[in-house]
């Protein structure tokens, strides 16, 4: 086995993850640390220039104020969860986001213009942007705000580790480079947590070569949820995973189609479930108050297609683009206005596509279609974890001070904006919960926020925590032990002498350890089949979750027989490490949550209704302990700051 | 698979420590053959296709091909990406040629300005102004409960 070396960074605030989140705190920490003597380092999976769930670009900026408020932002949020939501933290965002999509014209990015230089809107809250470079351009601005030198890329974040004389506290990390046999021990005053959401979890419906076609990034692990959650911090809304209903297989974005071009979709039979489920005694009824109002929550939109396709069997469901584009052409006042127009939207349409999920693009052209002549079929997806869209599960954090009333302030806010409850633990964008829609502009404001608390807590407590270096020795000789497992027992495999072009990772046969790739389909299969996947149609119930639970258990008690042939593999050992606790907390938020509030994402079929009274003014908070390997559950209260008058739309 | 190298044009990135793939995939997924100098694509299953390999590979010795299980074969869908802009050349399975130009940037690569152009603020550690507020919101101040 190869020998690795210990490499040691000591610094004041420690980043982990440079994706939109982790960008805007660089952008911001650099000022505040320059003038407050402050270092700060940011380390990445990947290359920041490409990483986290914007890498291959954006077709919209899907949260900009404009001359909307707050509390218009916030009606639209509380209304799509179903009522679940922090009023402090959706509100801080939202009052900060216009500042940071006005930066983002002034790095490079290309927001769409009118004739008369106004933002092109998509929706109310969505510009349209040439984004191809998004990422690119917003890691560029972060980089120039640290400086290069504060940038270590390549080095997979594990586990953080805790004052040695206060457990309530973070004073390190540690971690390994997945080029280079390195292991990182980082040592920091305070960290930001910016490591996105997690894909992978729950089985995706492609499951061969298009295994990483989901429709969120398949690098995100979980890594965010796993780091807080075995620090002890309370973690909230893990049972609200975001099921996205997208262009079957290539998982192509819808909303250009829907708020752009004003798409309608049907059931295959020509149904219209919208409607019908809008108009008086529709289904849309039977959840009030959110159901009753537009816009129809992203849960509830999902649910009339799974009544279409699941129960009714009128599926697929059909997205009519041909229609859409018949309609924008009959609208044209003369025939040069109307080629014009279709040239133009064609562009529109196919660049929605090539900004961020090509192979949407790909496909498209491998099945000859034609948007103009036929429609296409939509599907939701598996589940994903992502806080930043229309999901809601991430670390409990405090919010603003001066965005409380006296009731809220002893429940949201704990001295420093966006600390988990573990002193020195920040997160943002993917990790933190509750504070749903924030999207990729809404994810760089969170982190532009937290990294401005983060140096704050740094200048008002100076003093470098410990780090316990027992638990160093015993962690590092973790990380590596799965290079171990394959070292000792290769001989026994069966593949036989297969000759290879190439040391390809090939699956193995071998009864004393599991490859990584077969522990993910072990978990994926779990989770489909218990925890409401595609697979169960998106049911589970209290006996189906307590499957899954003894499951999970023998999966965790496998896990340390995780065998990796090389660093890569390595880090995929690491990544379902990070996806199985993450997996296990939300089976148990699930369980504990005895109602069903987001039919569409997930079905309580033994509690098939909302329980307003025991659930709705409440959320499902759970703390870890990592010694114990115990779960808590808990409640904290939803309280409403402001009244809302009005659900402004979209 | 999904992003693959073609050998012919593939010179490893000659010199370089790592190939240009290696540099930028998200995934960690391109890998180089030292004794040959030709990088491939070591976990094709757990492909994005977010091109970003495509799209910086010097000798475009990178494409892509649809996921085998769903994708229908024939098609492509290959871009040239300049420092402005980026052109998309889309060939159907039926024959069909679409070609896109889209911009990508409006600044000289690297002169993204931390401040957005904004300048820094007057706002301190304790109140709640980011850097560059109140100018990047292009407003008198920031809003707040009551307002």
């Amino acid at each position: 086995m190869m020998n690795f070396e210990t490499v040691e960074v000591t610094t004041d605030l420690l980043i982990i993850g440079a994706g939109m989140a982790g960008s805007g705190a660089c952008v911001e920490a650099g000022y505040w640390a320059k003038n407050n003597n402050v270092k700060v380092t940011v380390v990445d999976k990947a290359a920041m220039e490409r990483s986290g769930a914007v890498a291959m670009g954006l077709s919209a900026i899907n949260q900009y104020q404009g001359d909307n408020t707050p509390v218009d932002y916030l009606s639209y949020v509380r209304q799509d969860l179903m009522g679940l939501c922090r009023d402090d933290l959706v509100m801080d965002i939202s009052r900060h986001v216009n500042g940071s999509v006005h930066m983002f014209e002034g790095f490079g990015l290309p927001i769409w213009k009118d004739e008369g230089g106004n933002y092109v809107h998509e929706g109310r809250w969505q510009l349209m942007i040439n984004g191809e470079s998004y990422k690119a351009i917003v890691a560029e601005a972060g980089k120039n705000s640290i400086g290069m030198d504060n940038l270590i890329e390549r080095v997979f974040v594990l586990q953080l580790l805790h004052d040695k004389n206060d457990k309530k506290k973070v004073a390190g990390a540690i971690g390994f480079s997945v080029r280079e046999p390195k292991i990182y021990v980082f040592k920091f005053k305070a960290c930001l947590v910016v490591a996105g959401g997690a894909v992978h979890i729950f089985r995706p419906r492609s499951t061969g070569e298009g295994l990483g076609r989901a429709w969120y990034p398949p690098w995100n692990a979980g890594s965010s949820s796993y780091m807080t959650t075995m620090a002890g911090a309370e973690m909230s809304s893990q049972e609200v995973v975001f099921i996205p209903a997208r262009f079957k297989d290539g998982y192509g974005p819808v909303g250009a189609w829907f708020l752009l071009f004003k798409a309608t979709a049907t059931a295959a039979n020509g149904f219209n479930y919208m409607g019908e489920g809008l108009a008086e005694g529709g289904e849309l009824h039977n959840w009030p108050p959110y159901g009753k109002v537009k816009p129809i929550p992203t849960c509830l939109r999902n649910h009339l297609m799974m009544i279409e396709s699941y129960r009714k069997g009128n599926f697929p469901i059909l997205i009519h683009t041909d229609k859409a584009i018949a309609k924008i052409a009959a609208e044209s006042p003369d025939e040069k206005t109307k080629k014009r127009r279709l040239k133009e939207l064609e562009a529109e349409a196919w660049e929605d596509f090539l900004d961020m999920t090509i192979s949407q693009a790909i496909l498209w052209a491998a099945k000859d279609v034609f948007p103009e002549e036929s429609a296409s079929e939509i599907m939701p997806s598996e589940p994903y974890f992502i806080g930043s869209h229309s999901g809601a599960s991430g670390a409990w954090v405090s919010g603003p001070e001066d965005l409380q009333t006296a009731e809220s302030k002893s429940e949201y806010f704990w001295g420093y904006n966006r600390m988990t409850t573990i002193k020195g633990l920040f997160s943002a964008g993917d990790g933190v919960g509750n504070s749903s829609h924030k999207f990729s502009s809404g994810s760089f404001t969170e982190g532009r926020i937290a990294a401005k608390a983060a140096v704050k807590y740094v200048v008002e407590n100076p003093a470098m925590g410990e780090i316990d270096p027992a638990e160093v020795e015993r962690l590092k000789a973790k990380i590596v032990q799965p290079l171990k497992n394959y070292e000792e027992h290769k001989g026994y495999t069966t593949l036989g002498t297969v000759t290879k072009k190439y040391d390809l990772p090939v699956e193995e046969v071998n009864p004393n350890y599991i490859t990584p790739k077969m522990a993910i389909f072990r978990l994926n299969k779990i989770m489909d089949e218990y925890v409401a996947g595609w697979g169960s149609q998106y049911n589970c119930s209290a006996t189906t979750l307590n499957i899954a639970l003894d499951l999970l258990k023998m999966l965790k008690e496998d896990l340390p027989k995780l065998a990796a042939r090389n660093l890569h593999e390595l880090m995929r050992c690491w990544e379902n490490v990070h996806r199985t606790l993450l997996a296990e907390a939300h089976a148990r938020h699930k369980l504990y949550r005895e109602e069903t509030r987001w039919p569409g994402y997930y079905y309580r079929v033994d509690f098939p209704k909302m329980d307003e009274q025991k659930w709705g003014k409440v959320f499902a908070n759970s703390v870890y302990d990592a010694e114990k390997d115990e779960f808590t559950m808990l409640t904290r209260p939803i309280i409403h700051l402001v009244d809302i008058k009005e659900v402004v739309g979209m | 698979m999904p992003s693959f190298v073609i050998e012919e044009k593939c010179d490893g990135c000659k010199g370089g420590e790592k190939t240009a793939c290696m540099y930028i995939c998200p995934n960690d997924l391109m890998v180089l053959d030292e004794e040959r100098m030709k990088a491939y694509n070591m976990e094709p299953d757990m492909c994005w296709e977010c091109y970003n390999c495509v799209k910086i590979c010097p000798t475009q010795a990178v494409e892509v091909r649809g996921y085998a299980d769903f994708c229908p074969l024939g098609a492509s869908v290959v871009p040239m990406r300049g420092t402005e802009d980026i052109m998309w050349t889309i060939k159907f399975r039926g024959g069909t040629i679409k070609r896109f130009k889209f911009p990508i940037r409006t600044t000289p690569e690297g002169s993204a300005p931390p401040d957005g152009g904004y300048g820094f603020g007057p706002g301190t550690l304790d109140d709640q102004l980011l850097a560059t507020e109140p100018a990047s919101l292009k407003a008198d101040k920031l809003w707040t409960l009551g307002d």
